[in-house]
C-alpha cells in the first residue's frame, strides 16, 4: 500500500531556530500506488481530506462522489485506504450533503452599508471583483492613514484558516493576526507552555505518525492512557482522532480519566478521576510529589535530560495526598493509583481543553506536562512522540512574522505586553486586550475587522453585553467570510464573502503527521470560493512575494516545496509522511542545529523554566483556587451554589456550526445543562425544564438533562447556540437569537496574568426553572418577507431553489 | 430464496454511541428524519459500584435496515459497517458470526434483521 521515497535531504543549518522548523529525515512513505480518482457506476470517485468547511480541526480521509454526466454531488464515504482515518466518519461528515445543498447557503458575494448592520433586508448582491476593489480600497486606504496595526484578521478554531489569514494580514501589512476568545483559551495555552518548557509539542502515540499504524514494528500500545480534561471521541481534539483511543483500547491500553463528567471513555476506564473543575495543577502536583518521593520517576531520564529537578521537587512538596483530595474532591487512594499509572512506561495524555480555559492555564499545563517528563514517555513508542509540520507545510501553524516584521513593528501586535504570549510562538493578539481596544479605541482605534470562519458572536463573545458585537461596531469597515449568513456576519459584517464546502475546493491537509490534498471533485455551488483562493487571490493584490505562484495551484506547490514534490505530485502520492524518529533527542534531531536534547535554552526540558522566569512568571508550576469557587466565594456561592463548568461536545455539531442541519439538529434541537438528580430535585427541576442559569454577572436558559454523570455540586452547560430559524434581526437578544440560550453570556471575558485562560470551565452559578412566558425567543412584531427586497435570502440557494 | 440467515455482530464494549452507523444509514438509504434503519440505544449511565458504572451503546438494526443489499451485490461493506468509528461492526452470515461470538471475550450481540433471515 505504501511507497517509500528517497528525497534529497537539505541539511541546511542557517535555517532559523524554531519551535517547530526542522528538516526530515530524507525518506518519506505514500500512498503512491492508489489512484486518486476512478470512476464507478457512472459516478467519479474523488479521494481527498475533509477539511473544512463544514468542519472540525480533522480532515479525514473520504472518496467523494459526484454525477459523471453532471457533476454534482452525490455522497461522501469514508476512505478505507487511508492510514490516519482508515475509512470511519462522524456522523456531522456523513451528513455533508445535506450541507451542500442547503437552502440557507450563501451563493454570491454581497455588500451593506455599515449604517445598516443588524438590518437583513439591505444587501446588495456585488461580483468578486466588485467585492476585492472594495475590500482592497477600504483595507489600504485605512493602512495608509492608521497604519496596518488598525486592521484586524481573525479566524476561528484551527482548520486551514489561521496560516492563511495571518498571511493575509501580513501581505496588508497587519500584525494583528487573532482570534476572538477570552485567555485564548483553546489550544494555544498547551502549545505556549510545550514551547516553553520543552521547545516543542507532544502528543500521545496512537501510531497517527506511521502509514502502516499498529501494525508498523516499532510502535507499542499505550500501557495507560490519561485522557485529561476532554472527550476526545466527539471533540477530536488537535487534531487527533478520538476513536483512536478505542483502537487502542483493543490493542490493551486502560485508561485514567480525569474529568468531572462521566464520558464514555470515564465509564470503560480503570480509573475515573472525577475532580472539581479548575483543579488540575493541584492532582498534576500531587501526583508528582508521590512520584519523587516514592521514587517512581525515570532518574536517568531526568539526570540527562532535565533541568531544575531539586527546585522542581522543593515546589510541588507542599502539595501532600491529604490537601490534594480535600481542593480535588477525589479520594487519596485514587490520586495514588493516578500516580503509579503515570509513572508506567509507556504512558500517553491525551491532554485537552479544560486546561486551557483556566486562569492559571500555563501552570496547569505545565504541571501536568512535567509529569509525562520527569516519568520519562517522552518520544516513547507508545508514549508522548514530538511533532512538527511535516516539510514546514505551512497549513496548521501562522507564519513567523518575523519574515515581514520588525522586531519594533511586533511590538505593535495587540496584547504584546504579556510577553508569553508574545514569545512563545503563538504569533496571536491577546483576545481579551483586543477586544478592549476595539470597545474603548485605546491605545489606538481598530479601523476595520476581516473576520474569516469564525463566528465569534455565537462562540467567543462572553460578557451579558457582549462587547464583541460592541467592539466590531465600532470598527469603520468589516469583511465577513462564510458558508452560512450567521449572527457576527448579520450582526457586524458590511462585506460577506461565501464559502463553499470541502468537496468543492482544492487545498492542502496537514496536521503534524502527514500531508494529503483536498482535491475537487465537483465545482462550487453559485459563485462561493474557498478559504484558501480568496485569501490567495486578496493576498495578491498586496504582496506577491508572499503568496506566490501564477496559479493557486503553484501556490500550494510552494507550500510543500520542502518535501521536493509538487501539487500535482501530492496528488498523485495520496499522502505522504515523512520518515519518523523516536528519542529524537538522544539523537540530535530535535534541535534544528542537531545537537543533542532539547530546543531550549539548556537544551534540556525545564522543569525549572528560565523563560517563564524571563518573562515574569513563576518558572515552576503552583496551584492558585480559581477565583470563583465554593473556596474562594464562601459567601457568593450560599446564592450561586453551583460549580458552573461549560462546552462539552456533542456529536450533533461542532461549536456554532450545523444548527442549520436538519438531520443533526433534530436529534439534538436545543441546547441543555447537565444536572445531577439530587441537585434538580432540591430545586424542583425535572428532565427537559427550560431553566435559568445564572451567574452573579448575567443569566442564559437552556434545558435540563438529570443525569448522574455530575457531581450534586457541579452542573455543565452547552456553548455556542444560535438560531438559525430565528428572527436574524435582534430582537433583543442578539442576531439570530444568539444571546437568548448562549452560556457565554453568564461568563466573564479576561485572562489570566500570562494572558491566556478563562473561566469557561470553572465559575458559580443557580440555576431555576424559567416562567413559560419567558422561554420562547424573541420574535418581531412585524415580520420581514422572507425575500423582501434587499433580504440576504436572495442570494442564497432558498432563492435559486424558489425560482 | 436466501438458504443462510445473514446477520450484524457488533463489539457494544466498544460502541461509543456516535451515531455514525444511524447517519451512515440515513443518508445512503433516504430515510426520513426521525426514521431509522439502525438505532442506536443508551442503557444507562448508572452507578453500580464504588467503581463501575453501567454504560451501553448498542445499534439496533429496524426493518427499514436492507443490510445495504445493493452494496454487498457489489463487493462492499454496509454502511454502518464501513463507517463505524469503533471498528466495532461486521457483516456476513450468521453461522460464520456466530462461530466467531463463540469465543468473544467482550460484550457481543448478534442480530438477523428482517432483511437476513433465510426466507
Amino acid at each position: 500500500m505504501t511507497l517509500r521515497i528517497d528525497i534529497p535531504h537539505d541539511s541546511d543549518s542557517s535555517k532559523e531556530v524554531r519551535p517547530t522548523f526542522f528538516n526530515e529525515p530524507p525518506v518519506m512513505y505514500t500512498g503512491g500506488d492508489l489512484p486518486w480518482q476512478w470512476e464507478e457506476d457512472g459516478m467519479i470517485c474523488t479521494r481527498s481530506a475533509a477539511w473544512s468547511a463544514p468542519g472540525c480541526h480533522d480532515g479525514c480521509g473520504v472518496i467523494v462522489y459526484t454525477d459523471k454526466e453532471t457533476g454534482k454531488f452525490i455522497k461522501v464515504e469514508g476512505d478505507e485506504e487511508n492510514p490516519y482515518y482508515q475509512g470511519r466518519l462522524c456522523m456531522r461528515c456523513l451528513d455533508v450533503a445535506e450541507a451542500i445543498y442547503h437552502p440557507d447557503r450563501l451563493l454570491y458575494p454581497m455588500k451593506r452599508d455599515p449604517k445598516d448592520r443588524g438590518k437583513s433586508d439591505k444587501w446588495t448582491r456585488i461580483t468578486w471583483e466588485e467585492a476585492y476593489d472594495i475590500i482592497d480600497e477600504k483595507f489600504t486606504k485605512i493602512r495608509d492613514e492608521f497604519g496596518g496595526k488598525s486592521i484586524i484578521f481573525a479566524s476561528g478554531t484551527g482548520r486551514v484558516t489561521p496560516p492563511i489569514n495571518a498571511r493575509l494580514g501580513y501581505a496588508l501589512g497587519s500584525i494583528q493576526y487573532s482570534y476572538f476568545h477570552s485567555g485564548n483559551a483553546c489550544y494555544v495555552p498547551r502549545v505556549a507552555a510545550a514551547n516553553t518548557i520543552m521547545g516543542c509539542y507532544t502528543c500521545p502515540d496512537f501510531s497517527m505518525q506511521f502509514p502502516d499504524r499498529y501494525d508498523n514494528p516499532e510502535w507499542v500500545a499505550p500501557k495507560n492512557i490519561f485522557i485529561w480534561g476532554n472527550n476526545p471521541l466527539i471533540a477530536n481534539a488537535d487534531g487527533n482522532l478520538g476513536h483512536w483511543v478505542v483502537d487502542c483500547m483493543k490493542r490493551g491500553s486502560k485508561l485514567v480519566v480525569v474529568d468531572p463528567r462521566l464520558t464514555w471513555l470515564a465509564a470503560r476506564a480503570d480509573l475515573w478521576l472525577q475532580l472539581r473543575p479548575g483543579t488540575d495543577s493541584m492532582l498534576a502536583l500531587a501526583m508528582s510529589k508521590y512520584i519523587i518521593e516514592e521514587e517512581l520517576y525515570d532518574k536517568e531520564f531526568v539526570e540527562l535530560w532535565c533541568y531544575g529537578f531539586d527546585e522542581y521537587y522543593e515546589a510541588v512538596k507542599p502539595y501532600d495526598l491529604d490537601w490534594a483530595a480535600e481542593v480535588t474532591w477525589l479520594d487519596k487512594e485514587d490520586i495514588i493509583e493516578a500516580a503509579k499509572k503515570m509513572a508506567e512506561q509507556p504512558t500517553a495524555v491525551q491532554w485537552g481543553l479544560a486546561l486551557d480555559m483556566n486562569l492559571q492555564c500555563i501552570t496547569a499545563s505545565q504541571a501536568v506536562h512535567n509529569l509525562w517528563c520527569i516519568t520519562s514517555q517522552v518520544d516513547r513508542p507508545g508514549g508522548m512522540i514530538t511533532v512538527h509540520d511535516p516539510y514546514n507545510t505551512e497549513v496548521w501553524l501562522p507564519p513567523d512574522p518575523r519574515e515581514v516584521f520588525t522586531p519594533q513593528q511586533e511590538k505593535e501586535r495587540i496584547g504584546s505586553t504579556y510577553e508569553m504570549i508574545t514569545n512563545s510562538g503563538m504569533v496571536q493578539c491577546q483576545a481579551d486586550s483586543m477586544i478592549d481596544q476595539l470597545v474603548t479605541g485605546r491605545p489606538f482605534k481598530i479601523h476595520a475587522a476581516w473576520i474569516q470562519s469564525t463566528n465569534p458572536l455565537a462562540c467567543c463573545a462572553q460578557d451579558p453585553e457582549p462587547r464583541v458585537e460592541k467592539g466590531l461596531k465600532n470598527c469603520d469597515f468589516v469583511v465577513g467570510v462564510d458558508c452560512f449568513m450567521t449572527p457576527t456576519l448579520m450582526a457586524n459584517c458590511d462585506v460577506v464573502l461565501p464559502l463553499c464546502f470541502y468537496p468543492e475546493r482544492e487545498g492542502l491537509r496537514s496536521v503534524w503527521y502527514y500531508i494529503q490534498n483536498t482535491n475537487k471533485a465537483c465545482e462550487p455551488m453559485g459563485e462561493s470560493k474557498d478559504d484558501f483562493q480568496i485569501n490567495w487571490e486578496l493576498g495578491r493584490r498586496w504582496n506577491k512575494d508572499l503568496w506566490p505562484g501564477e496559479t493557486l495551484e503553484e501556490y500550494f506547490s510552494y507550500l510543500i516545496q520542502e518535501a521536493g514534490i509538487t501539487y500535482d505530485d501530492s496528488r498523485k502520492l495520496n499522502w505522504i509522511y515523512p520518515e519518523f524518529h523516536y528519542f529524537k533527542y538522544a539523537n540530535g534531531e530535535q534541535r534544528p542545529d542537531g545537537g543533542l536534547g532539547f530546543n531550549t535554552i539548556t537544551g534540556r526540558i525545564e522543569l525549572y523554566s528560565l523563560l517563564l522566569q524571563r518573562w515574569g512568571q513563576k518558572p515552576l508550576p503552583y496551584y492558585a483556587e480559581p477565583p470563583m469557587s465554593p473556596y474562594s466565594q464562601p459567601e457568593l456561592y450560599k446564592e450561586y451554589n453551583l460549580v458552573l463548568t461549560t462546552g462539552a461536545r456533542h456529536y450533533e455539531s461542532f461549536h456554532s456550526e450545523h444548527r442549520q442541519m436538519k438531520r443533526l439538529r433534530s436529534n439534538y434541537p436545543d441546547p441543555r445543562f447537565e444536572i445531577h438528580p439530587d441537585a434538580a430535585a432540591e430545586r424542583g427541576i425535572e428532565e427537559g425544564d427550560w431553566c435559568w442559569i445564572e451567574s452573579p454577572i448575567g443569566r442564559c436558559r437552556e434545558r435540563a438533562h438529570i443525569t448522574p454523570i455530575v457531581d450534586p455540586r457541579v452542573v455543565q452547560a452547552d456553548h455556542g447556540w444560535w438560531f438559525p430559524e430565528a428572527d436574524p434581526e435582534d430582537q433583543g437578544e442578539g442576531c439570530f437569537a444568539t444571546y437568548a440560550r448562549n452560556i457565554n453570556v453568564v461568563l466573564p471575558s479576561e485572562c489570566g496574568d500570562t494572558g491566556f485562560g478563562n473561566q469557561s470551565k470553572c465559575y458559580l452559578c443557580k440555576v431555576y426553572k424559567c416562567e413559560l412566558e419567558e422561554i420562547a425567543l424573541p420574535e418581531p412584531a412585524n415580520p420581514k418577507d422572507r425575500f423582501a427586497e434587499g433580504s440576504f435570502r436572495n442570494f442564497t440557494l432558498e432563492a435559486e431553489m424558489e425560482a | 430464496m436466501a438458504e443462510k440467515a445473514y446477520g450484524l455482530l457488533i463489539n457494544y464494549e466498544y460502541c461509543t454511541g456516535c451515531m455514525s452507523c444511524e447517519m451512515a444509514c440515513s443518508v445512503e438509504h433516504d430515510i426520513p428524519v426521525g426514521q431509522y434503519g439502525i438505532k442506536m440505544v443508551e442503557v444507562g449511565p448508572w452507578q453500580i459500584d464504588k467503581k463501575n458504572w453501567q454504560l451501553d451503546y448498542v445499534p439496533i438494526p429496524t426493518d427499514m435496515c436492507d443490510l445495504c443489499a445493493g452494496r454487498v451485490a457489489k463487493g462492499k461493506k454496509p454502511t454502518c459497517v464501513k463507517h463505524c468509528q469503533s471498528l466495532c461492526m461486521e457483516y456476513g452470515p450468521v453461522d460464520e458470526l456466530a462461530a466467531k461470538m463463540a469465543t468473544a471475550t467482550t460484550k457481543n450481540v448478534l442480530y438477523v434483521p428482517k432483511a437476513g433471515t433465510v426466507a
